[in-house]
């Protein structure tokens, strides 16, 4: 331990020795390490926003949306989810606590005191509130005596409030939808931008209400989302949801279903894939980096192991076994490489923070720490691994020669 | 404690094979005081390698403290080294970039000695010297004659059963030269077996045996008339 102690502050000093040439020498590795550790950053800090935003949406949470393909929206052939299907989920599949429907009514904007907005506008019921996790930061959210007694109430985002330049705090107010007058109840949380897009620019009324404004012939756009009693049967809940619904929806034993039933983290796990498939690129462009690094590093210690051939005669004359010098240089090596490494870690956060500050709405960086104690590590491995050949060579000189050698 | 039997060591050139070492055979006893003498290229630094365990013979047998050194592998002749042998050259041989302390402590590091009491010895050992007001000097902040010093500090500080020095006046005026010669004289005195390969009689005559070596063989070897001090 004391003797590797040792090792380490006579490699620091042999790479003091020629500061100039260490550091260039080590710059490969350096823009490596750096390189990954701004994309990491960055990536990263943005994987972590969009995961915290979609979080609210529970693991045991499904939703059934319907599938339109480009030919769909070509022909006008649009499939969607029916009140039949959301009745099925209701009272057909064993297994499902809450089933929380969204209806998208065709009603128009929205005015109040001669300003107009066109927010999204939602019917939906109490249930929402837990199973998509909307909830009201001022007054309240629809309750299921709203649904039940189809009261003309509305909860609003904050953009809409803003837009129509209403009080702080709407509740109280008075808000034409459509040509429907609807008094505020509450005003949603806050929930921010996802992509660029404003999450606050809607707002929600009951669903019977929103379904009652609906004309007879019209097939809005309506999505369900619901949760499962148990988390460990999400998979057979998914199924027996699925059988129930392509019976509603008669379909052919063998038809291809027009509706799909997803998890509501597949969202996330889509954004995940796409971070693991840039960081598996990031990472083949880092080995090329590191190993053009490596390459440098062995070259450089091969001239010093030439320049200090007298020197390792010298500590050979002293009784410095093969081993000893072996390490020595090992050492010097892993230690050159890692200076780079650390140094590009550093740099690497600073850039990362600086491109997340110079992009508006940028959600800040972050690198885990696992990431920066790997990249370390192997900015140390790659000084290991290429010092091996300088390091052979210097352990295998023959004394008298190296002695002579001028 | 030394003892050759027909070493020969040979050096193939492409075409020419170069006969270094003939065929030598020499004992040499504890507490000798030895000088090694011959012609340029005589074969002395060779047969000093050899005997410092630095090269190894072609043929023949080495016998140190006891030990037939040609079944010795790479890393048990660095201990041997290490633990037996002080060598002192001609061109010094420091560590360029270290202190003084830190040259002389650089054996007792390969006998992985704790620090505190390697410093130790290593001070004591230029002080031996006379250098003890030098320790944090480098090399180059030294004269020929001090960089000597520190190399004989260096060569004494792992107490070795053996000193060899070849030609270690060899870059030193005559008044230095004297100097480290008054040195080797009195490690001598205090039991030190000591071999010195020089061409100078004046630095011959401290010795008290002189062997000559010509053409890669002993041709002479004798006992010198005590000298008056
Ligand atoms: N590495 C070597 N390769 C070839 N010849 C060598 C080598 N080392 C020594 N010799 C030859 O061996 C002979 C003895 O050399 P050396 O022992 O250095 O002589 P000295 O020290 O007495 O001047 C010389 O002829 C020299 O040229
Ligand atoms: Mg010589």
């Amino acid at each position: 331990m004391n003797l590797l102690a040792e090792a380490f502050s006579a490699a620091l000093a042999s790479l003091n020795a020629h500061r100039l040439r260490s550091f260039l020498t080590t710059l490969g590795i350096l823009i490596g390490t750096m390189a990954v550790i701004a994309v990491v950053s960055v990536l990263q800090g943005f994987s972590d926003s969009i995961s915290n935003q979609f979080s609210d949406l529970g693991s045991n949470t499904l939703t059934l949306d319907a599938i339109n393909e480009q030919e769909n929206f070509r022909t006008g052939r649009i499939n969607r989810i029916t009140f039949d299907d959301v009745e099925t989920l209701r009272y057909r599949v064993p297994g499902i606590s809450r089933v929380a429907p969204i209806i998208v009514p065709q009603l128009g904007g929205a005015a109040y005191r001669g300003r107009t907005t066109t927010p999204q506008i939602l019917g939906a019921t109490e249930e929402s509130q837990d199973v998509l996790g909307v909830d009201a930061s001022i007054g309240r959210y629809i309750t299921a005596s709203d649904d039940r007694n189809g009261r003309r109430i509305v909860v609003i985002g904050v953009d809409v409030r803003d837009e129509l330049r209403m009080p702080k705090n709407p509740v109280g107010e008075y808000l034409l939808i459509g040509r429907e007058w609807f008094r505020v109840v509450g005003l949603l949380e806050k929930r921010g931008e996802i992509f660029g897009f404003s999450q606050d620019n809607r707002v929600f009324i009951p669903f019977s209400v929103a379904r009652s404004l609906t004309g007879t012939f019209e097939r809005p756009f309506m999505e369900v989302s619901f949760t499962v009693e148990n988390l460990a049967e999400l998979a057979q809940v998914r199924e027996r949801a699925n059988r129930a619904v392509r019976l509603s929806r008669k379909l052919a034993p063998n038809a291809e279903p027009d509706f799909e039933i997803k998890a509501a983290d597949s969202f996330i796990k889509q954004f995940n894939q796409i971070t693991a498939t840039a960081t598996a690129v990031l990472a083949g462009i880092v080995g090329i980096s590191l190993l053009v690094g490596g390459i440098g590093i062995m070259n450089i210690m091969l001239v010093s192991v030439t320049e200090r051939t007298r020197e390792i005669g010298i500590l050979k004359a002293l009784g410095a076994t093969r081993r000893d010098i072996l390490i020595q240089f090992l050492l010097e090596a892993a230690l050159l490489s890692l200076l780079g490494g650390l140094v590009g870690i550093v740099l690497g956060l600073l850039a990362g923070m600086g491109i997340a500050s110079l992009i508006p709405n940028f959600p800040p960086a972050h690198v885990p720490v696992w990431v920066m104690l790997a990249a370390a590590g192997f900015s140390a491995l790659v000084g290991v691994v290429f010092g091996i050949a300088p390091a052979s060579k210097a352990a295998s000189l023959d004394p008298i020669e190296a002695l002579r050698y001028e | 404690m030394i003892e050759l039997r027909g070493i020969v060591k040979k050096y193939v050139l492409g075409e020419e094979t170069v006969l270094a070492l003939a065929g030598v055979d020499l004992f040499i006893g504890r507490n000798e005081y030895v000088a090694l003498i011959g012609p340029s290229g005589s074969g002395k630094s060779t047969l000093m390698n050899i005997i410092g365990c630095l090269d190894s013979p072609s043929a023949g047998q080495y016998i140190l403290n006891g030990r037939d050194t040609s079944s010795l592998r790479d890393d048990e002749l660095a201990i041997v080294r290490n633990r037996e042998i002080g060598f002192i050259f001609q061109s010094f041989h420091l560590l360029p970039r270290q202190t003084a302390l830190q040259n002389v402590m650089q054996p007792l590091v390969y006998r992985r000695m704790p620090p505190a009491e390697r410093r130790e010895r290593a001070a004591h050992a230029l002080e031996k010297v006379g250098l003890g007001d030098r320790l944090d000097h480098r090399p180059n902040q030294l004269s020929g004659g001090q960089r000597q010093r520190v190399a004989v500090a260096r060569a004494l500080v792992g107490e070795p059963s053996l000193l060899l020095a070849d030609e270690p006046t060899g870059n030193l005026d005559s008044r230095t030269s004297r100097e480290i010669m008054a040195l080797f004289d009195a490690l001598h005195s205090q039991g030190q077996t000591v071999v010195v390969v020089t061409h100078e009689p004046d630095i011959a005559a401290h010795c008290q045996r002189t062997i000559r070596v010509r053409d890669g063989l002993v041709v002479e070897d004798s006992l010198n008339p005590p000298r008056a001090a």
